[in-house]
C-alpha cells in the first residue's frame, strides 16, 4: 500500500520541480536542511581524534622500535685537532652565541651569516661516561675538520659506566697481554661467552644457593624471636630455642661458606680474564670481559649482523632485569608486575563489581536509596587517582596490613611485611579506582537482558536467583567483560596511586617464585607506567634513557593492547553464542 | 473512549452474559470478582470467570481491554511489575492463587506458559526444552532425554530438530523458536497451557503449524490463549471470553460468541464494527 504511493508520488513531484526549476529553489536541496555542515564537522571531529592517536602512536612507534637498531659510530676530527667518536643522535639548528662566532675563520662566518646567524650542530652519544663525565656532546658544523666511520670502532655494553666507544686493543690472559690481532678467529667470542657463563654461575650461586640458605636462617631467628615474644626473652624455654638455633643454623653457616668460597673461586678465575679497551684519542681502560654485555663494530656489520643485535637487544629487553639506574637492560620485572598486579585486580574487581551491581539492579528495591547510591559509585569515578593511593596506603597498608602483621608477623617486626605498599594493595587500591567501571557497565548490561527472557524462566518455574544465575548473567556476560575490559585498561594504565601503595623503582624479587608459598603477595614490585616516568625523569641522563623511555610505552601499550584483545576475543565468542535470534 | 467507560460504569460483574460449554471435567481454575490496579490504574474489573479443565479457552477484545493482564494474573507474572495491586480471588483446586501460603514458583510449574515473541533461552535446543527440569535440579541424562524427545515431538518439532539438539536455540526460525518455546512449556508436565498472543510474531504458515498443534493438545492440557486473531480464536477454541476496558462482557461457547452473541458490543466486535 505504502511502496503504491511513493511510486505514484514520486513523477508528480519531479515534474512539479521541472516547471518551478529557475522561478525559486528547488526544495530539498537547502544544505543545512541535508545536515552536510553538522557531517562534516562530525567527520572533521572524527577525523582529528584519529589523527591525533595516530600521530601519538607513530611518534611511540617510531621512536621505540627502531631505538635498538646499531647505529653507525662516526669517528670526528674537530678543528682544534681534538677528536671524538660516537653514535650521531639527531641534528638541530641553533643560534651560536656572539663569542664564538668571532673566533671563527671567514668562511664559517660568512655562511652562518647567510643562514640569518643560524647554525646546524649533531648530538653524538659519545658513551665512556667514566672517562669523560658525560656520555653526549654536541658538535657545531663549523667545528667538524672531517668525518669518518672506522670499522674498527666499536660500541660496547658493560655492566657499569655505559656504553664504551673505542677501540678493543688487547686481552689480558693470566696476566700476559695479547694484542687482539694475535688472537685465533672467534677466541674473542669464545672467551667472551665463557666469561659471561661465570657471570651468571656467580649470580646464580649469590641469589639462588646463598640466598636460600640466608633466607632458611632468617627464618630460624624469626622462630626464635617468636619464641622469645611469646614466653619472654629470659625464660628456659627463650633459652633452649637459642640452643637449638644454634645447632640448627652451624650446618647453614657451613653450607654457606662453602657456597661462598665457591663463588670466591670463580670469581678469581674471572679475574684472569680481562680486555684492555682504547677510546679513539688512545686512552685504555681495562675490566673483566664478563662486565661486557656485548660489543659489535656497526660499521662493519651488515644488515643481517645489525639485525641480530637489534633482535638480541630485544630479547635482552624483554626477558632481562634493568641495570644503569634502569636505563639499560631490560624489563622483565616490570612487565611481570604490571601482568600480575593487573591480574590480580581483575580478580578482585570482578565478582566484587558484579555482585554489587546484581544487588543494585535486581534485587535492591529502586528507590531514593538506590538512586544515590548509584550517583555516588559514578561520582566514585571520577575522584582523582592519587587519593585513591593515599587511602590504599592509609587503609590498606597502613590498618589492614599493620593489623595483619601484628597477628601473624609479629615475629618480624619492627619490619613490615605486609603494612607497607605491596602488590595485594596496589591492587586492591587500584581495584577499588574501577569498580565503579564494573557496576556501571555490569547494571546497563544486566537491564539490557529482555524482560522476555526473564519471564520465560519464570514461568518456568524457575526462582529469581535461578533465573539470574541461568539466564540473565550468561546473556548479560558480554556486556560485563567489556566492563571489566575497561577497568583493566585504566588499571593497567594507572600510575600515580601505585607510586603509594607498591610499586618501587627496583624490586630485588619478582612477586612469584619458587620458595613457598609461591605467591608473594606482600612484595613491592615494578610497573612499566611507573618505569616510563623514572627513566624518563629521575634518572641520572634523561638522553640515556629516552630510547628506553619509548620502548617502555612501547610495551605498555602492546600490553594493554593484547589484554584487551584477548578479552575481546572472548567477548565476541559469547555475543556470538546469544546472537542469531530472529527477532 | 471517555464515554464508553461512562456507559458501563454501573454494570455489575454478574451481568456477564455466561454461556459457557462445559468440558464434563470440572474445573481448572476459577476466577471470582478479580480486579487488578496496576498503581492507581484500574486494568481489571471484578472478572469472574470458570476455566473449563481440558478446553481451550480464548481471550479476546480490543488492544489494552485487559486479557493480556488478566491470563498473566493466573500464574502471577504480573508480581514482576512494581506497584500492582488486586482484590479479588482466583482459586486453583480450592486454594487461592493470590493466598498467603501460595508457593508461586510451585504454582506456576503447574502453568506453562508460552509468550507473544519467541523467547527461547540462549542456550542449546536440548537445554532450552528440558530448562524446567534443570530448574527442579533434575540432572539424570535419561530422563532428560526422554523428557526433551517427548515434549519436542508434542510440540510437532522433533522431525526437525533430532538432528541439531546441541546447536543454538537462536539459530532457528521464529515458527520453530515458538514451537520450541511451546515444548519448553509442556516439558514440565503442566495442567494448564496460558498463551498470550503465540501467533502475533508468526507469518502465516508458522500460525498455521502452531493452530495445528493446539488442536492437538487439546483434552491433555487446559489452554488459555489470547489473541488479537478473531479467527484464530474461532477456530482453536472451545469457549471465548470477550472484554471490553478490563470488564468480562460475554463469555461463552465460541461459536455461539462469534454467530449469535447475546451482548450487541460482542458482535460489534466480532464483526469488525469496532475494535
Amino acid at each position: 500500500m505504502s511502496v503504491e504511493t511513493v511510486n505514484e508520488a514520486r513523477p508528480r513531484t519531479r515534474t512539479r520541480n521541472a516547471v518551478e526549476i529557475g522561478m525559486r529553489r528547488v526544495p530539498g536541496t537547502d544544505i543545512a536542511a541535508r545536515g552536510e555542515p553538522a557531517l562534516w564537522m562530525l567527520g572533521g571531529a572524527l577525523a582529528l581524534g584519529i589523527l591525533m592517536i595516530l600521530g601519538f602512536l607513530l611518534l611511540v612507534v617510531w621512536n621505540g622500535a627502531l631505538a635498538f637498531w646499531p647505529q653507525p659510530i662516526e669517528m670526528v676530527r674537530l678543528t682544534n685537532d681534538d677528536i671524538i667518536a660516537g653514535e650521531p643522535r639527531r641534528s638541530e639548528s641553533f643560534r651560536p652565541t656572539q663569542g664564538a662566532i668571532t673566533d671563527l675563520p671567514a668562511a664559517s662566518r660568512a655562511q652562518i651569516e647567510a643562514s640569518g646567524g643560524l647554525a646546524e650542530r649533531t648530538l653524538y652519544r659519545t658513551g665512556n661516561y667514566d672517562l669523560y663525565g658525560e656520555d653526549f656532546v654536541w658538535i657545531p658544523a663549523y667545528q667538524r675538520a672531517e668525518v669518518s666511520r672506522p670499522v674498527d670502532m666499536v660500541l660496547i655494553e658493560r655492566l657499569e659506566w655505559g656504553p664504551f666507544i673505542g677501540r678493543v686493543q688487547s686481552l689480558i690472559l693470566d696476566g700476559i697481554e695479547r694484542p687482539v690481532a694475535e688472537l685465533p678467529l672467534g677466541e674473542l667470542e669464545r672467551l667472551h661467552r665463557q666469561a659471561r657463563e661465570r657471570w651468571s654461575r656467580i649470580l646464580e650461586i649469590e641469589r639462588e644457593e646463598i640466598g636460600a640458605i640466608n633466607r632458611s636462617i632468617e627464618e630460624a631467628r624469626l622462630e626464635l624471636r617468636a619464641v622469645g615474644l611469646k614466653s619472654g626473652f629470659a625464660s628456659q624455654a627463650y633459652h633452649d630455642a637459642g640452643a637449638r638455633f644454634e645447632t640448627e643454623t652451624a650446618p647453614l653457616q657451613e653450607e654457606y661458606n662453602a657456597f661462598a668460597a665457591d663463588a670466591g673461586r670463580i670469581r678469581q678465575e674471572d679475574a684472569r680474564v680481562q680486555i684492555v679497551l682504547a677510546d679513539v684519542k688512545g686512552t685504555t681502560k681495562i675490566l673483566p670481559l664478563s662486565a661486557i654485555v656485548r660489543m659489535y663494530a656497526p660499521n662493519d656489520l651488515g644488515f643481517l649482523g645489525k639485525l641480530y643485535v637489534y633482535l638480541s637487544r630485544w630479547w635482552e629487553f624483554l626477558s632481562a632485569e634493568p641495570r644503569e639506574a634502569n636505563t639499560e637492560g631490560g624489563v622483565w620485572p616490570a612487565i611481570f608486575g604490571t601482568a600480575a598486579m593487573t591480574l590480580l585486580l581483575v580478580v578482585v574487581v570482578a565478582p566484587f563489581g558484579i555482585v554489587t551491581a546484581l544487588y543494585l539492579r535486581e534485587y535492591a528495591r529502586q528507590g531514593r536509596l538506590v538512586s544515590m547510591v548509584r550517583i555516588s559509585v559514578n561520582n566514585l569515578a571520577g575522584v582523582p587517582s592519587i587519593v585513591y593511593g593515599v587511602f590504599g596506603l592509609g587503609f590498606f597498608a597502613y590498618l589492614l596490613g599493620g593489623t595483619v602483621d601484628q597477628l601473624f608477623y609479629a615475629e618480624r617486626l619492627p619490619n613490615p611485611t605486609f603494612g607497607t605498599g605491596g602488590l595485594l594493595w596496589a591492587s586492591l587500591t587500584l581495584a577499588l579506582l574501577t569498580v565503579p567501571v564494573v557496576i556501571v557497565a555490569t547494571e546497563e548490561a544486566l537491564a539490557a537482558v529482555p524482560r522476555s527472557m526473564r519471564e520465560g524462566a519464570l514461568a518456568c518455574g524457575a526462582s529469581k536467583w535461578q533465573t539470574i544465575r541461568t539466564i540473565v548473567l550468561p546473556r548479560a556476560l558480554p556486556g560485563i567483560l567489556t566492563g571489566i575490559i575497561l577497568a583493566m585498561a585504566r588499571g593497567a594504565g594507572e600510575v600515580a596511586p601505585l607510586m603509594l601503595v607498591g610499586v618501587v623503582k627496583l624490586a630485588p624479587e619478582l612477586p612469584l617464585d619458587g620458595v613457598f608459598p609461591f605467591i608473594h603477595l606482600e612484595r613491592s614490585f615494578m610497573h612499566l607506567g611507573f618505569h616510563i616516568y623514572d627513566v624518563g625523569f629521575q634518572s641520572r641522563n634523561s638522553e640515556a634513557g629516552k630510547p628506553m623511555v619509548f620502548m617502555t610505552t612501547l610495551l605498555l601499550i602492546a600490553l594493554i593492547f593484547a589484554m584487551n584483545v584477548t578479552a575481546i576475543i572472548i567477548r565476541n565468542r559469547l555475543k556470538r553464542r546469544f546472537a542469531g535470534s530472529q527477532f | 473512549m471517555m464515554a464508553a467507560v461512562a456507559e458501563l460504569e454501573p454494570k455489575a460483574p454478574s451481568e456477564t452474559a455466561y454461556h459457557v460449554r462445559s468440558g464434563g471435567r470440572g474445573q481448572v481454575m476459577s476466577v471470582c470478582e478479580f480486579s487488578l490496579w496496576y498503581g492507581q490504574k484500574q486494568a481489571l474489573f471484578d472478572n469472574t470467570m470458570e476455566i473449563e479443565r481440558g478446553l481451550v479457552t480464548a481471550l479476546i477484545g480490543p488492544s489494552g481491554c485487559g486479557k493480556s493482564t488478566l491470563l498473566r494474573s493466573m500464574n502471577r507474572m504480573n508480581d514482576l511489575i512494581d506497584g500492582v495491586r488486586i482484590a479479588g480471588q482466583m482459586i486453583m483446586d480450592g486454594r487461592d492463587i493470590y493466598g498467603r501460603a501460595t508457593d508461586v514458583i510451585a504454582l506456576r510449574k503447574r502453568m506453562g506458559m508460552v509468550f507473544q515473541k519467541p523467547n527461547p533461552f540462549p542456550l542449546s535446543v536440548f537445554e532450552n526444552v528440558i530448562y524446567p527440569l534443570r530448574v527442579d535440579g533434575i540432572s539424570r541424562r535419561s530422563v532428560l532425554e526422554e523428557t526433551a524427545e517427548r515434549a519436542l515431538k508434542g510440540a510437532a518439532l522433533w522431525d526437525e530438530v533430532k538432528d541439531r539438539l546441541q546447536e543454538s536455540a537462536l539459530g532457528m526460525s521464529g515458527g520453530q523458536q515458538q514451537r520450541l518455546c511451546i515444548a519448553r512449556a509442556i516439558a514440565g508436565e503442566p495442567e494448564v497451557l496460558l498463551m498470550d498472543e503465540p501467533c502475533s510474531a508468526l507469518d502465516p504458515i508458522a500460525t498455521a503449524k502452531i493452530e495445528e498443534l493446539m488442536d492437538e493438545l487439546r483434552g491433555r492440557y487446559t489452554i488459555i490463549i489470547v489473541t488479537h486473531n478473531m479467527q484464530q480464536a474461532a477456530r482453536v477454541s472451545d469457549n471465548t471470553a470477550f472484554m471490553y476496558l478490563g470488564r468480562l462482557i460475554e463469555y461463552g461457547e465460541t461459536q455461539t460468541i462469534f454467530t449469535t452473541p447475546q451482548v450487541e458490543r460482542t458482535l460489534d466486535y466480532v464483526t469488525g464494527r469496532f475494535g
